[in-house]
């Protein structure tokens, strides 16, 4: 028995989300979740302490010129530049404030600026793809960078990926933590790539999809997508955790 | 109010030009005499190491306790109690700590996100520690793992530290949590 003394703890319990609203971890369209996608059934983790709690990344984390990606170097990167912007939201709406966003991305041309990509697309030496920020008072974020290229991947025939900017978020909770990606709209890719069609829901899809965003378009410097980030939210209660054991 | 929820993504194989830090590592900047390493390998279903993973932990301080305002306890500062580390072309990660204290009613343990290409969403772990074989009977995490499955989460002691591989498919498979 711990001794640790019992004791009752009043904790925030999350949402989990509606079947179809993540992928599968087994989506054979998509050929790599064949040999990592584990076979035994999951086994449910009851929100307790550590669950409901989360890092707090703050401000130590984040570089002056972090989230404006065309202005890392000496010279700009290539490409059309974009203004990615939007809020990160709980599912009651409330916003997700001071919280760390990461993103990384390939360049105008869809080139990644790793090792391990060997797509024979120009390397942008003004580009790096990756950018930070924090969330503000109201849960938003924005970022100034280029729109990334589509670029061609070994799943399938003639397969290419959808231009996407990754997104990385923490949430408060260590049920909220999300990895996504941000997809542009009308792509012409999206019916052919497994990747974006492994969420079962098709609305629980275009939640990916950024949107067209003319009132924030910079005039003769920028265009501008919006993008809302929603992470699970509490249930409407808290609940008595008894350490029911 | 119920907004639907962002669906996950996978992290893709470049995951490590966005998410690494330099003190990702390192939960604890602090060398002292109750730091641990964890180090492990993320392996998959044909054994094979997964070179492009990223091992993310979250844990309580010392004392069991987590510095964040949803301890009802009271958030204790200082401690960050978070770690982040990409795997090597050899699978391997490193993630250099403090035994975690119990919680109430839990035996001390670190959960685990594991990210990479091919996982559409993270898989969640948790890392137990052997010398608290005692507390294990009673943890009611613990208790809904089938018997024979336990020892995935049971970290091995090591020279320094603990070994603790994850094995995201087949012989061994590790337990994964939903949650």
């Amino acid at each position: 028995m711990s001794r640790v003394s019992r004791q009752a703890l009043r904790l925030p319990a999350y949402r989990r989300d509606p079947e179809g609203t993540h992928p599968p971890l087994d989506s054979p369209a998509y050929r790599s979740t064949a040999l990592r996608h584990p076979k035994r059934p999951l086994v449910l983790l009851p929100q307790r302490l550590t669950e409901v709690t989360g890092p707090l990344l703050g401000p130590g984390r984040i570089g002056p010129q972090d989230n404006d990606l065309t202005r890392q170097h000496e010279d700009e990167p290539v490409g059309q530049r974009i203004l990615v912007h939007g809020r990160l939201l709980d599912g009651d709406g409330g916003p997700v404030r001071n919280s760390l966003v990461e993103i990384w991305q390939a360049n105008a041309a869809g080139r990644y600026r790793h090792i391990g990509d060997r797509w024979p697309a120009p390397l942008d030496p003004n580009f790096d793809g990756v950018g930070r920020t924090l969330t503000d008072d109201e849960g938003r974020y924005e970022f100034l960078t280029v729109k990334p290229g589509a670029y061609p991947w070994g799943n399938h025939d003639n397969a290419w990926r959808p231009a996407h900017i990754h997104f990385s978020v923490f949430g408060s909770a260590f049920t909220q933590r999300l990895v996504t990606q941000m997809y542009f709209p009308d792509d012409p890719l999206f019916d052919q790539d497994p990747i974006f069609n492994s969420v079962p829901d098709p609305k629980a899809r275009e939640r990916m999809i950024s949107r067209f965003d003319l009132s924030r378009t910079v005039e003769s410097w920028a265009l501008a997508f919006e993008f809302d980030i929603v992470l699970r939210g509490r249930e409407a209660s808290v609940f008595e955790d008894e350490e029911d054991e | 109010m119920n907004l639907g929820s962002t669906p996950s993504q996978t992290v893709g194989p470049f995951l490590s030009i966005g998410l690494p830090w330099t003190d990702g590592p390192a939960v604890t900047a602090d060398e002292g005499a109750d730091t641990v390493w964890i180090k492990g390998v993320v392996s998959d279903g044909a054994g094979e190491p997964v070179p492009d993973a990223l091992v993310e932990t979250w844990q309580a301080d010392r004392d069991g306790r987590f510095d964040h305002p949803d301890d009802p306890r009271g958030a204790v500062p200082g401690f960050r109690g978070f770690g982040r580390c990409p795997t090597e072309p050899d699978g391997s990660y490193a993630i250099r700590t403090v035994l975690p204290g119990a919680l109430p009613g839990q035996a001390p343990h670190i959960d685990v996100s594991v990210f990479a290409r091919g996982l559409l969403q993270r898989v969640v772990t948790r890392i137990y520690f052997p010398e608290h074989a005692e507390q294990h009977r009673t943890d009611p995490v613990l208790a809904a793992v089938p018997a024979g499955r336990r020892d995935t989460l049971i970290a091995v002691p090591t020279a320094g530290g603990y070994r603790f591989d994850v094995r995201l498919q087949g012989e061994g498979e590790t337990v994964f949590f939903d949650v």
